[in-house]
């Protein structure tokens, strides 16, 4: 992908090379006025998303909606198949032509890897993959990305931890690929069964950049910049007390953090289970609902960007 | 005296230096099973001039068509392919590994959109071709079992 994003599908983040992930980040910092209400924009009137939700989702879903609101659009669309042609068995193929003839941009999160791929092709206008499966969810890469480089005034350099399920999480395959596309320096702490997958680890080292794989929070937290935090899930461990056993060692709580540089930032793509205490949001650490926040101004981004309105 | 322990073929195809223990893989993907009209020899753990072991098939009556090629290309690609007419080497060439490979293969990602019920071919980048793995244009996956997943 190269040059303007205009009618482009956003499918992965590795279409994307560092200077257009830069491009839509500025373009993000100048949605913020808008996506907080201080000002308003009429830049996409008229123009009506298609937003199809095959599986639940608060944060991407309603953060889409308002991104395509705040700039004067519409949004139509689903967010659960139940009593759609769907559920009659309709192919995604059809409700992708279907959905394509009666808006300007698709977001699609379904549960199929490759769904958004498979949806680009069928779709003439452009489609944001809005999460498959187990696959690609670029536009919270984005929002991570966004995240980090304004509250630490940039990415590179910045020891980035990132801890949790890295194995099945699909969150930080993305962000750990891209990050290293900005040269971060990367440490992936988690129990060794759930350590991220030997391929993502490949790809980064073809990048130049060597990851350290931890399986203990304590011995890395005090060099941290970023502590990216993820949820680990129940039923990845048959045995529930291993499970407790695990999830309690990776548990980010206030004592934990006097470890912490003073300016090291915790984030989680939430929803949070019980891996970060609430005593951590009251501390300067605390970015997650920040950026849950700057999801607004990045799909904003996007889309203001796919529909031709901004470079 | 020179042993034959097949004899020459009149008309078809020679699929020669298959990789050894390879040859029932091969005809599987291109199809050859119980209900042939012409005959098929299968020779496992032959000796070949480089010193190593190879497997051959041969199929009386029959060429193969690109599909069929690339197929064999995918599972042993450094098979030579020796079309027959009137006992004479009529084409003789090395299967080549496609650049891209498509409606040939399933991905091996369970979870693949390729692999539901939708209108689409799965496609494949060659992501490397020794060891020969394969990365799905759709969902990512890597697939390595490539024999397997032939359809």
């Amino acid at each position: 992908m190269s040059g303007s994003l205009k009618g482009s599908d956003i499918v992965s983040i590795r279409d994307f090379s560092r200077e257009q992930i830069e491009q839509i980040l500025n373009v993000a910092d100048k949605m913020v006025p808008v996506a907080k209400g201080e000002e308003k924009s009429t830049e996409l009137e008229g123009r009506v998303l298609g937003s199809l939700f095959y599986e639940p989702s608060t944060r991407t879903r309603l953060s889409f909606e308002a991104a395509m609101t705040r700039l004067g659009g519409r949004t139509l669309g689903f967010d659960e198949p139940k009593g759609s042609s769907v559920a009659k068995g309709e192919t995604l193929a059809d409700t992708i032509r279907m959905v394509d003839a009666y808006s300007d941009v698709i977001v699609l999160r379904h549960p199929q890897e490759g769904a958004a791929r498979l949806a680009g092709h069928f779709a003439e206008k452009p489609v944001i993959n809005a999460g498959d499966g187990a696959g690609q969810h670029p536009t919270q890469t984005l929002l991570d990305l966004f995240t980090i480089r304004n509250e630490k005034g940039g990415i590179d350099g910045n020891h980035v931890v990132i801890v949790g399920d890295l194995k099945y999480g699909r969150t930080v395959h993305s962000l750990s690929e891209a990050l290293s596309m900005f040269g971060a320096k990367l440490t992936f702490v988690a129990p060794p069964t759930l350590q991220m997958p030997k391929e993502h680890i490949k790809h980064i080292e073809s990048k130049g950049l060597k990851p350290k794989i931890s399986n203990s929070l304590d011995e890395v937290i005090g060099d941290a910049d970023v502590l990216y935090v993820t949820r680990i899930q129940k039923e990845r461990f048959p045995d529930p007390a291993e499970y407790r056993k695990v999830a309690g060692a990776f548990t980010i709580n206030r004592t934990m953090l006097r470890e912490a540089k003073k300016d090291m930032i915790v984030m989680h793509p939430l929803p949070r289970m019980n891996e970060i205490n609430p005593d951590v949001d009251g501390t300067d650490h605390a970015r997650y609902f920040v950026q849950a926040f700057n999801g607004v101004p990045v799909r904003m981004a996007l889309l203001s960007m796919v529909l031709g309105g901004m470079e | 005296m020179k042993e034959f322990k097949v004899t020459p073929i009149r008309n078809g195809t020679v699929i020669d230096h298959i990789d050894v223990g390879m040859s029932l893989k091969v005809l599987r993907i291109i199809g050859v099973r119980g209900d042939v009209n012409s005959t098929v020899s299968v020779l496992i753990h032959v000796p070949s001039k480089k010193g190593a072991w190879k497997d051959i098939v041969k199929i009386e009556d029959r060429e193969l068509d690109p599909k069929e090629l690339d197929k064999v290309a995918l599972i042993s690609p450094d098979a030579t392919i020796n079309i027959i007419r009137d006992y004479n080497v009529a084409e003789k060439f090395v299967v080549e590994v496609p650049e891209r490979v498509k409606g040939i293969m399933r991905c091996s990602n369970p979870s693949c959109i390729t692999n539901k019920n939708e209108p689409v071919e799965p496609e494949f980048a060659v992501e490397t071709k020794k060891p020969l793995a394969l990365r799905c244009t759709y969902c990512d996956r890597l697939t390595t079992d490539i024999a397997e997943n032939i359809v």
